[in-house]
C-alpha cells in the first residue's frame, strides 16, 4: 500500500502524516506542490496541516490551484482514497472535494488544546472506532467554524456523512461538525490532528486508530 | 486597465471579525453602531480589454470562495 502526502511550502504536519502512514503499514512518498501528477500506484492521498502559502487571500485557497491539486481531484473523482486534515480539510473544500468552508473562529482566536470528538458516520476512516464513541484529538487552527447552508447540512447528516463532531463546540463549526465525508465516503476532511495523537510519545493514542485499519480495509474494498 | 475586486462575507454567513470591530467601536464610546460587516478590496492591473466575463471567472476561481462570499466588480 502507497500513500502520497502533499507538500506545499507552508505545511508543517506532513511529516507528522507522513510517520502515522508508515506506522501504519503504508509505504509512503511525500509530494511537492509544483509535480503535476501523483506517483504511480498511490491508495491513498494525505493532505496535511500547515499554513499553505502563508494563508493567504483564504486558507487553502492558494493550495487548492496548485498543479498537483489538479491530480489529487481526478485521483479522487476516480474513487481515490483521500485524508486531509486542519489546512488540508481547508484545502478540500476549496477545490470542491467536499462541501462548505472553514470560517474564522467565532471567538476569534486560535486555539491549540486537546478537545473531545464524538464518532459519527461510517467510513473506512471510522471503522477503528464504535460509532458515537468519544474520543480525544488535538486541534491548533484559527480557522476551523465549519459553515454550510442549512440544506447542506441537512443531506451531510441524513446521508451519515458527519465523521467527527466536537463534544464541547470551541470554535462554532455548525451542528458541532469537525469532520466530514465525501459522496463516496472515501474523502475525509477534518480540522481535529489524528497524526498528533498516533504514539505513545503523544501522551494520546486515539488518531491512531483512524489509521491503524486502512491498509487492511483498502485492500478489500 | 484598472479594477477593484470587492469580496465580502454573504449576507446570513456569521462575521465575527466585523462582530469584534463592532464591539471595539462601542469599547470607543461610538454609539449607534449596529453592524458592521469585513470584507476584503483586491485591486489589480489588467491588460485592456480584459472582459468582465474573464474577470468574473477570477473572482469564481481563486478570489472569492462563493460557498461564502460574493464579489463585486469596480472597473476604475
Amino acid at each position: 500500500m502507497k500513500a502520497a502526502v502533499i507538500v506545499f511550502p507552508g505545511s508543517n504536519c506532513d511529516r507528522d502524516m507522513a510517520v502515522a502512514f508508515e506506522q501504519a503499514g503504508f509505504e509512503v512518498e511525500m509530494v511537492w506542490h509544483k509535480e503535476t501528477a501523483l506517483p504511480s500506484g498511490i491508495d491513498m492521498v494525505g493532505v496535511p496541516g500547515g499554513f499553505s502559502f502563508g494563508d493567504y487571500l483564504r486558507c487553502g485557497a492558494i493550495a487548492a490551484n496548485a498543479p498537483i491539486v489538479r491530480d489529487v481531484k481526478s485521483f479522487a473523482d476516480k474513487g481515490g482514497y483521500v485524508l486531509g486534515v486542519c489546512n488540508g480539510f481547508q484545502v478540500l473544500t476549496e477545490t470542491g472535494l467536499l462541501p462548505g468552508a472553514l470560517l474564522r473562529n467565532s471567538e476569534l482566536k486560535y486555539i491549540c488544546r486537546t478537545v473531545g470528538l464524538r464518532v459519527d458516520g461510517q467510513s473506512v476512516f471510522t471503522q477503528g472506532y464504535d460509532k458515537g464513541e468519544e474520543i480525544a484529538l488535538p486541534i491548533a487552527h484559527h480557522d476551523g467554524n465549519y459553515h454550510a447552508d442549512d440544506a447542506t447540512l441537512d443531506m451531510l447528516e441524513g446521508d451519515g456523512r458527519v465523521a467527527f463532531r466536537y463534544t464541547d463546540n470551541p470554535n462554532g463549526s455548525a451542528r458541532d461538525i469537525a469532520g466530514i465525508v465525501s459522496s463516496n465516503k472515501r474523502v475525509l476532511g477534518m480540522m481535529p490532528h489524528p497524526e498528533r495523537a498516533s504514539e505513545a510519545a503523544h501522551g494520546n493514542q486515539d488518531g491512531a486508530r483512524l489509521f491503524a485499519n486502512l491498509t487492511s480495509l483498502l485492500a478489500t474494498a | 486597465m484598472k479594477v477593484r475586486v470587492h469580496v465580502m462575507l454573504k449576507q446570513g454567513v456569521l462575521d465575527p471579525q466585523g462582530e469584534a470591530v463592532r464591539h471595539a467601536l462601542g469599547a470607543l464610546g461610538f454609539e449607534g453602531v449596529s453592524s458592521v460587516r469585513q470584507g476584503k478590496v483586491i485591486e489589480m492591473e489588467l491588460a485592456d480589454g480584459t472582459t468582465e466575463a474573464t474577470i468574473g471567472e477570477m473572482c469564481e476561481k481563486l478570489l472569492a470562495n462563493t460557498v461564502i462570499e460574493s464579489y463585486r466588480i469596480e472597473q476604475l
